[in-house]
């Protein structure tokens, strides 16, 4: 049986079809591109928040994403335990919506960052990443202006307390330093995910390292974690 | 109707690289008395509401709901009758 992804498309999202044809082409599973007016998912597995520019990021980046029509129904699917990922943009829209903690300030060289960037995966236990193992690295690119996670104290320690902290950015050897920290984020984060387990925000863009075509098959881990997990529910 | 004026400014707490970029600016300009730069945004808005009270609250709340993420930013505002 076939997975069904949804990813869901807003005015100034540029990476919807990368996400779709990851899921549609590469994972051979059904996808289906979700106009951001609709104000129902359907029937979906796993819902997919892509990168992008939506809103042209006017106020701040995911805040006007947040109020389109369909997202009442994506904070309901993460609500009741459905699996949402968030991809760059798509990370910003999930913490303006409130369903993942901290927020995504600009990043401190105030460059746009636009590379390869190297993640250690810091929770292999999740629904995202359980095709690596705890200490992994892998090679992702990232493309924001505005990936500068933070958060407060209180909370940064309850993330890792609870093992919500996915990635980190990472030297290629997997040591965690502040040279390989591309944007000025909390302790180095890249990724976190909800206590429950089944949202996750990350700022690099697996769906940008899946085709071999392209240089890089990492991200596949994040997506074949996710076919995995239905499998084996 | 009333006029509303917010001023969003980022928490204490967050750095402000941007603000950093200009104080820099600012000092290459020779004014190197100047300290503590920090950007924030500035909203304006009209309300159609019966009450300077009730302006107010609806203020602050879109204020809340919208204009500024509390994790990063705080807010004033004032509020000022425009017509009647």
């Amino acid at each position: 049986m076939k997975l069904k992804f949804g990813v869901v498309v807003f005015p100034g999202s540029n990476c919807d079809h990368d996400a779709h044809y990851v899921a549609e082409t590469i994972l051979g599973q059904e996808a289906r591109l979700i106009w951001h007016k609709e104000s129902s998912l359907g029937d979906l597995d796993v819902v997919i928040l892509p990168g992008g520019f939506s809103y042209g990021d006017y106020l701040r980046c995911g805040a006007l994403a947040r109020f389109s029509p369909i997202m009442k129904d994506v904070v309901r699917f993460a609500n009741n335990g459905g699996v949402v990922l968030g991809i760059c943009n798509g990370f910003q829209i999930l913490v303006e919506a409130g369903l993942l903690p901290g927020v995504l300030l600009r990043n401190s060289s105030l460059k746009f960052a636009c590379k390869y960037v190297y993640l250690r995966v810091e929770n292999a236990e999740t629904r995202f990443t359980s095709q690596c193992r705890q200490g992994d690295v892998l090679e992702i690119p990232i493309a924001h202006g505005d990936g500068n996670y933070f958060n407060d104290q209180d909370t940064l320690k309850r993330l890792e307390d609870r093992q919500q902290i996915v990635f980190r950015y990472c030297e290629r050897d997997g040591r965690v330093t502040e040279a390989s920290n591309p944007n000025g984020s909390l302790s180095n984060i890249a990724g976190v995910m909800n206590e429950s387990g089944n949202v996750m925000g990350m700022m690099p863009h697996p769906e940008r390292a899946c085709d071999p075509v392209l240089g890089h098959t990492d991200g596949r881990k994040v997506f074949d974690s996710l076919v995995e997990n239905f499998v084996l529910a | 109707m009333f006029h509303s004026k917010i001023l969003v400014t980022l928490r204490k707490s967050i750095l402000d690289p941007q603000g950093k970029a200009v104080e820099h600016g600012v000092h290459s300009l020779g004014y190197t008395k100047v300290k503590n730069v920090r950007i924030g945004k500035y909203v304006e808005l009209n309300v159609d509401a019966p009450t300077e009270q009730e302006a107010e609250r609806i203020t602050k709340e879109v204020s809340e709901k919208l204009l500024t993420n509390p994790v990063m930013e705080d807010f004033t505002f004032t509020v000022e009758k425009i017509s009647s």
